[in-house]
């Protein structure tokens, strides 16, 4: 057979052609077999890890949903606290309060943070001693334990220098200095992932640094800025141990304001409910869970669709 | 004419394998006493630091020309393309020794505002880097940080014109820069540069990122903008440099791994007839 390509001519040839072939054969079918299991075990480990924190979520939801159902309603919304009447206890002057806090929050996260991660990123000198000093802070800010910034608060903001007394303002400012360090973190790590092209290629043109950093860096990084305001926000509108020692009351009939006057938040409110023996409070207090969880999801729900607006690719 | 041709012969005859090709009339020798220089560099050093980048060069870039600044890897060539238009600023511990002067004023002078001489030196890179905005906003920002007035509109129009691309984007003006093709994207970058309405353009290594055919209608963009613009280009294709260039400047390093200034004259006298030994080598691919 001259000519056929897979089959030589001569016997010998062709025995030593088969072989080859076969070793070859083998030797690329031969995937180890334990590294085959290995993959597996593995693999099968990580759906395992996925599937425990899906489920105690989906878990917490459905209790959640199914203790507090009962109470579920408009006047849990428009109704004031009481500690006599729980079938006509609700939440207003609670989520008034969380959102007074919560907007004071934000509006001072987001200069300072944004600031303070523009300054750190674009116009420190890296190599300068206070400049290191100041990152290392920070970091090590972000793990502090929040019931410290709580006495912080007390200390420096309700009493102390500030004086502001217990109002939702002093509130503000205590949750601020603790989710400063999650945004400046998350905006630092946004304005250095803009690639350096983008800034050079503005300077190129007769841009000032302020002007690349307004026109150009900034807005591509708002994505991940954004995302760190969003983190912040929840876990601000979650916090109660600080904001306990800072005042926040858990019975307060009136409206709250920001400068003065006594105030309360959703997960104080929460707390307070859930301590009282009645039967009825406990399915208040889940029914306020699934209240504070609609607000949180309604806040990153509007801050991610802000982020899909600016959101760009390279 | 009959200059031409027989450099052209020569060239074949001495460097078959090189295969030149002039695309425009080539400089004649005499020229480069002609027309007025733009840069003046005396004795200028580029420090990183400690290290010496590039020693000791002096030239003389001229107006309405193409230089092309070409040499080995490492030679500094980036280095110095970027002290025209003190982008080397940027590195903290950039330094220059020397002078470059332009149109007789030196450029590092402390009075010198380096944001007004980037208005007037402008710099295309190597990859082509559009901002993530649409092409209308590309164009327009240079303009607007430069507080440019005049009908935007109309800006944006003439600099895509000139720069060969306004016929392909005019109906997506509003389209990411980031959706052309890799040569669209570097006319883009020509077309911003140009908005601002620079004296010279730099360009480090436009078009090697970019595929033959997008070369070849860059080379012939930069051919069209001499007659309104300087030119250098810093380049690693000889042949990209015989093709396009009036003058070409070769630096070398030695050990100490500084570039230095070997050879600079109009293009065909330094690829048919160098006056220095390295020259010839490098021109001739015996090294580099």
């Amino acid at each position: 057979m001259a000519g056929d390509p897979i089959m030589p001519a001569t016997g010998r040839t062709r025995l030593a052609s088969a072989g080859a072939r076969r070793a070859t054969e083998s030797a690329l079918h031969n995937a180890s077999s334990r590294d085959h299991l290995t993959s597996v075990i593995f693999l099968a480990l990580l759906l395992l890890g996925l599937s425990v924190a899906l489920f105690s979520l989906a878990a917490l939801l459905t209790w959640s949903l199914i203790e507090g159902a009962p109470r579920l309603g408009l006047e849990l919304l428009t109704n004031g606290p009481s500690t006599v009447r729980p079938e006509e206890a609700g939440f207003r002057t609670a989520i008034l309060g969380s959102l007074l806090v919560v907007g004071g929050v934000v509006a001072i996260i987001v200069p300072v943070g944004v600031g303070a991660a523009i300054y750190l990123e674009e116009y420190a000198d890296k190599e300068r001693w206070w400049n290191r000093l100041i990152e290392l802070n920070i970091q090590n800010l972000a793990g502090v334990p929040s019931i410290v910034f709580g006495i912080l608060g007390l200390a420096f903001i309700v009493r102390g220098p500030l004086s502001l007394g217990f109002v939702a303002a002093a509130g503000s400012l205590t949750l601020a200095l603790l989710v400063l360090p999650t945004v400046i973190i998350a905006a630092r790590e946004a304005l250095r992932a803009v690639p350096a092209s983008i800034r050079e290629g503005s300077l190129a043109l007769g841009a000032t640094r302020w002007q690349t950093i307004r026109r150009q860096t900034l807005p591509a990084a708002l994505p991940g800025v954004l995302t760190g305001v969003i983190l912040a926000v929840a876990r601000a509108t979650g916090e109660a141990a600080p904001l306990l020692l800072v005042g926040a009351v858990t019975f307060v009939t009136f409206d709250p304001s920001f400068l003065e006057g006594a105030y309360s938040t959703l997960p104080v409110q929460i707390f307070n409910y859930s301590n009282r023996p009645q039967e009825e409070f406990r399915v208040l207090a889940m029914a306020g869970v699934i209240v504070m969880l609609g607000l949180v999801l309604l806040m990153n729900s509007f801050a991610v669709w802000l982020r899909n607006r600016f959101e760009r690719s390279w | 004419m009959n200059v031409e041709l027989r450099e052209r012969s020569e060239l074949e005859d001495a460097h078959g394998a090189i295969g030149v090709r002039i695309l425009t009339h080539a400089a004649e020798p005499g020229d480069r006493t002609d027309g007025e220089a733009v840069f003046e560099l005396d004795n200028v050093s580029c420090y990183y630091g400690g290290f010496r980048a590039v020693r000791d060069i002096s030239l003389s870039i001229r107006k309405n020309a193409i230089s092309a600044i070409i040499g080995p890897s490492g030679t500094g060539k980036s280095t110095l393309l970027r002290s025209f238009n003190r982008m080397n600023d940027l590195v903290p511990s950039a330094r220059l020794e020397g002078s470059i002067l332009y149109h007789g004023v030196d450029l590092y002078d402390r009075k010198v505002d380096p944001v007004e001489v980037r208005r007037r030196i402008g710099m295309v890179f190597q990859k082509p880097n559009p901002f993530p905005k649409s092409i209308y906003d590309n164009v327009a920002f240079g303009p607007k940080v430069a507080g440019m007035k005049g009908n935007m509109d109309d800006i944006v129009e003439e600099s895509l014109r000139r720069a060969a691309l306004w016929d392909e984007v005019k109906d997506k003006l509003r389209q990411s820069g980031l959706s052309l093709s890799g040569g669209q994207q570097q006319r883009l970058c020509i077309a911003r540069a140009i908005a601002v309405e620079p004296d010279v353009i730099l360009m480090d290594e436009p078009c090697s990122a970019l595929d033959p055919v997008a070369t070849l209608r860059i080379e012939q963009l930069m051919i069209e903008l001499k007659q309104n613009y300087t030119i250098v280009i810093v380049t690693h294709n000889m042949q990209q440099a015989a093709r396009v260039s009036d003058e070409t400047v070769f630096l070398t390093m030695d050990d100490d791994r500084a570039g230095y200034l070997v050879e600079h004259g109009p293009t065909p006298q330094i690829f048919t007839n160098p006056t220095n030994r390295l020259t010839e080598d490098y021109v001739s691919g015996r090294f580099g």
